[in-house]
């Protein structure tokens, strides 16, 4: 009596437990509005994690992108990249993110329930590394322009880049390219191709050229051609502008000659943020820089006044440098030209992070729309219900009365198993979905032993309590054994798997504990409750 | 009460050459399939893009092939999935001239291409998967080594549990079903996907699951039968775990057929694995396990065989040779 009792006890705080953990509560989450503000949301919902695909969202892993500058020491550069990382998507505002490091050489990335993936990965990628110049006030460039143009003729560029540029660059070219190609003969190619901007009237900044939009990219591999590197001007660096500009009907890529040396680094910023200018509407980054890097900028912008100062983002020169005109302190202002104002926040947000040190690549992307997630829960439960019917069918239809007590034992099992891995804080994945449904069908593996056990017993001879008494005891072994070997197989699966297949794993390992539980200790206690209420039962509706 | 296959008593070792034969022909069949198709990888293994579009109308996908041709991906594959507004679109080739390993480019190519074709707005994206060969080329190695190290530690566990010939008997059933499923998803072109991998891991499982309990059967047989042959032995425990393996299968089959009807499209490769692997699973089981446990017990016999009282050779001069009605069982 007593032994009854206190199992009903334990199954009853069993499933208490289980319900604790599956129901629903309020959780709060912190987001970033449409608006760009951070806000707490406060939702109700089942505490039970779902994975990627199920909720929608993100999953990136990056590396080290060496291919255009190699990394000194990639091992630390990785860790940094990491921290940066962290900043950044805490500061982008998404509930529950993931930054992880995966082996020694990847990050990986999981965003949950993001609208816009474009951004989200820009905001990954961007190195965000910022430097401010002066511009070439000497026309040192202007002057090496022929000498670079006699190391591409002896190099034999003539029209054809094939040397520095695929073929992609080839199809982007179009007509001018061609055009281009037959001035070959003509003084020289990067002189036909490199105006002076402060010559043509367009502006008097120095240091300023002009290049048609449509032959940038060949300009470009010419200039980065180690030969043409090695004849630039010392003391000199070029850098291209962000975005082309109209300039009367064609439309310009501009070129600026900088000095080498940045006079400050974004390294020296602690603060940045984005703001419309009340005066042009447009929008702008407004930093701080810390105190050695304000009294460093100070001094050199008082020594620069009247100069132009170019604003490098990335190695690419944001506006038009503007002209300096007096000191400035540790505060300082970015405009964006026509950027919206969600862009200039991106772009606030990855400049406090810090910059990256070396740029990222995505080597792997998995992304789920949230609608396509919602469909595949609701296919997984139409298919668990379905499912779950059949077996309920199948069940009672054969076993009737002890039948009816497996699927009591099997609804106790899935919330045991629900519960259990919400409490493991486990992750509900679609692969996980469908292992629950399967491990439905393959629950009521253990009952079905012990049933067919205790018919054979019966059938020996035996009295109906001794039959469920050693039916139990002798299907035990089998049961255990297939445990062991179904865990095992698991366990591997959730050695190699990534997120959707670990969350099948980890639902396949819940499952076979859960089914152990209800089987041998849930399903026994049934029975003997209904054996000791009648007491003189001859016959077992098995 | 409804009593399936109770008593049952069939000679399943007495014809174990015709389920020989049986057993050739199915991995005949999956072998051919396989050399004339090959393994069908998803972009996880092989490296590449897949995007998964939403379209308001049904699409003409030799323009959508041409349109990603002209953009520099070649050899795509673009499939109807489920219904004729969802396609989904596989370049396992990175755009040309591109480092493979960064996946965004050929990805904005795809994006770029169907921008052309379709026009914005008439489609949505509703799944990415970009992985470079570098990630891909890890996956499929760690996939084999999945496979590859449960099976050492299941052995491990069935040598500890029972011994050795067991164990061993078990694995060669389990490397049969492996086989015959390989060959399975060969025939009907399913793609290789790491759920499909864990639809092959679990099918792995469930038929070690349905060896084992025959084999505790046998093992249980083996100390309370005394004075029969080492075939009697498993023939009567074959058929003594019979019923318990046709409910397990059928409950098992009932929730995978719900999830292949029910279970939406991503998932159906998997249950559609798992559901061969419910028979390939039980055949061996009974069908390569057992006979291949009689064969060892001959070639090596165990303690517990000796014990039988009955050499398991002698029991029948010739082995299979003359086909006969097992023991009735008491």
């Amino acid at each position: 009596m007593h032994t009854i009792r206190n199992r009903f006890i334990l199954i009853g705080a069993l499933l208490a437990l289980s319900i604790f953990y599956l129901f629903p509560r309020q959780q709060t989450i912190r987001e970033r509005g449409q608006d760009g503000v951070m806000r707490d949301v406060t939702i109700t919902r089942v505490p039970l994690k779902r994975g990627l695909d199920l909720q929608g969202g993100m999953h990136l892993a990056l590396e080290l992108d060496q291919s255009a500058r190699v990394s000194a020491d990639p091992a630390r550069d990785i860790d940094l990249a990491l921290t940066v990382l962290r900043k950044r998507i805490d500061e982008f505002g998404v509930s529950e993110p993931l930054v992880q490091k995966s082996g020694d050489d990847r990050i990986v990335v999981e965003l949950a329930g993001i609208s816009d993936p474009a951004r989200a990965k820009a905001i990954v990628q961007r190195s965000a590394f910022l430097e401010f110049r002066i511009t070439d006030k000497t026309g040192a460039f202007e002057r090496a322009l022929p000498s670079l143009d006699r190391v591409l003729r002896g190099l034999g560029v003539q029209g054809g880049t094939a040397k520095a540029q695929p073929s992609a660059v080839q199809q982007l070219l179009g007509d001018s390219a061609a055009a281009a190609d037959s001035a070959d003969t003509g003084p020289g190619i990067l002189t036909d191709l490199i105006l002076s901007a402060a010559g043509s009237g367009v502006s008097a900044t120095p240091g300023e050229f002009m290049v048609l939009e449509s032959a940038y990219p060949r300009v470009d591999s010419m200039l980065n051609l180690p030969e043409v590197q090695r004849a630039l001007p010392r003391n000199l660096s070029l850098r291209w502008s962000a975005q082309p500009e109209p300039v009367g009907v064609e439309s310009y890529r501009f070129l600026y000659a900088l000095d080498d040396k940045p006079i400050i680094t974004g390294t020296s910023l602690v603060d940045a943020q984005a703001q419309l200018d009340p005066l042009t509407n447009g929008a702008v980054v407004v930093f701080d820089l810390d105190r050695a890097g304000g009294r460093k900028f100070g001094a050199e912008t008082g020594r620069h006044v009247g100069d132009y100062m170019a604003i490098i983002l990335d190695d690419l020169v944001q506006g038009r440098p503007p002209v300096i005109q007096s000191r400035i302190d540790r505060r300082g202002q970015i405009t964006l030209g026509n950027k919206t104002l969600q862009e200039a926040q991106d772009l606030a947000l990855t400049l406090k992070a810090g910059a990256l040190p070396v740029p990222l690549k995505i080597v792997e992307e998995r992304q789920v729309g949230a609608s396509l997630g919602q469909d595949s829960i609701r296919e997984g439960v139409t298919a668990g219900l379905v499912g779950t019917a059949l077996v309920i069918l199948i069940m009672i239809g054969y076993y009737r009365f002890a039948g009816a007590l497996a699927v009591l034992a099997l609804g106790v099992y899935i919330l045991f198993t629900l519960g259990g891995l919400s409490m493991l804080g486990a992750t509900l994945t679609l692969p996980g979905l469908a292992g629950l449904v399967l491990s439905i069908g393959i629950a009521v593996d253990a009952n079905v032993l012990i049933f067919e056990r205790i018919r054979e017993e019966l059938q020996h001879g035996k009295t109906v309590r001794l039959a469920v008494d050693e039916g139990f005891q002798h299907a035990m072994s089998a049961i255990v054994d297939s445990s062991v070997s179904t865990v095992l197989t698991a366990l591997f699966l959730f050695q190699f798997g990534t997120g959707p297949v670990k969350g099948f794993a980890v639902t396949l390992i819940m499952g076979i504990a859960a089914s152990l539980v209800t089987a041998v200790f849930v399903t026994r206690t049934f029975f003997m409750l209904w054996l000791q209420r009648r007491p003189a039962l001859t016959t077992l509706s098995i | 009460m409804v009593r399936l296959f109770a008593n049952a008593n069939y000679d399943f070792l007495g014809v174990r050459k015709y389920a020989y034969g049986v057993t050739a022909v199915v991995l005949g069949i999956g072998l051919l399939a396989l050399i004339l198709s090959g393994i069908n990888y998803s972009v996880e293994f092989t490296g590449g893009t897949l995007i998964q579009v939403e379209t308001t109308a049904p699409i003409d996908v030799s323009r959508v092939r041409d349109g990603l041709n002209s953009q520099g991906i070649r050899g795509a594959e673009i499939q109807a999935f489920g219904s004729d507004r969802e396609y989904v679109i596989r370049a396992r080739t990175a755009k040309e001239g591109t480092d493979a390993d960064n996946t965004q480019e050929t990805a904005s190519a795809v994006e770029s291409a169907l921008n052309a074709v379709l026009g914005g707005g008439t489609y949505t994206v509703v799944r990415t998967e970009a992985v470079g060969p570098k990630v891909g080329s890890e996956l499929r190695q760690k996939a084999f080594f999945a496979i590859l190290l449960s099976f050492v530690a299941v052995l491990l566990y069935l040598a500890y549990r029972f011994e050795w010939r067991f164990g061993l008997a078990a694995v060669i059933a389990t490397a049969h079903d492996i086989a015959t499923t390989l060959g399975f998803i060969a025939l009907l072109r399913l793609e290789v996907s790491l759920v499909v991998v864990g639809a092959v891991l679990s099918m792995v499982g469930y038929s070690l699951n349905d060896t084992i309990i025959i084999f505790d059967r046998v093992h249980e047989n083996l100390r309370k039968l005394k004075g029969v042959s080492f075939e009697e032995v498993l023939n009567r425990s074959v058929n003594e775990t019979l019923p318990r393996s046709i409910l397990t299968h059928g409950t098992t089959l009932a929730s995978l057929a719900a999830l292949a009807i029910f279970g939406g499209e991503v998932i159906r490769p998997f249950s559609l694995v798992m559901f061969f692997g419910v028979f390939t699973g039980t055949f061996s089981s009974i069908f390569i396990a057992s006979p291949v446990l009689l064969w060892i017990e001959r070639k090596w016999p165990g303690a517990a065989v000796k014990a039988l009282g009955m050499r398991p050779a002698s029991a029948r001069a010739g082995g299979a040779a003359s086909p006969r009605k097992a023991q009735p069982v008491t």
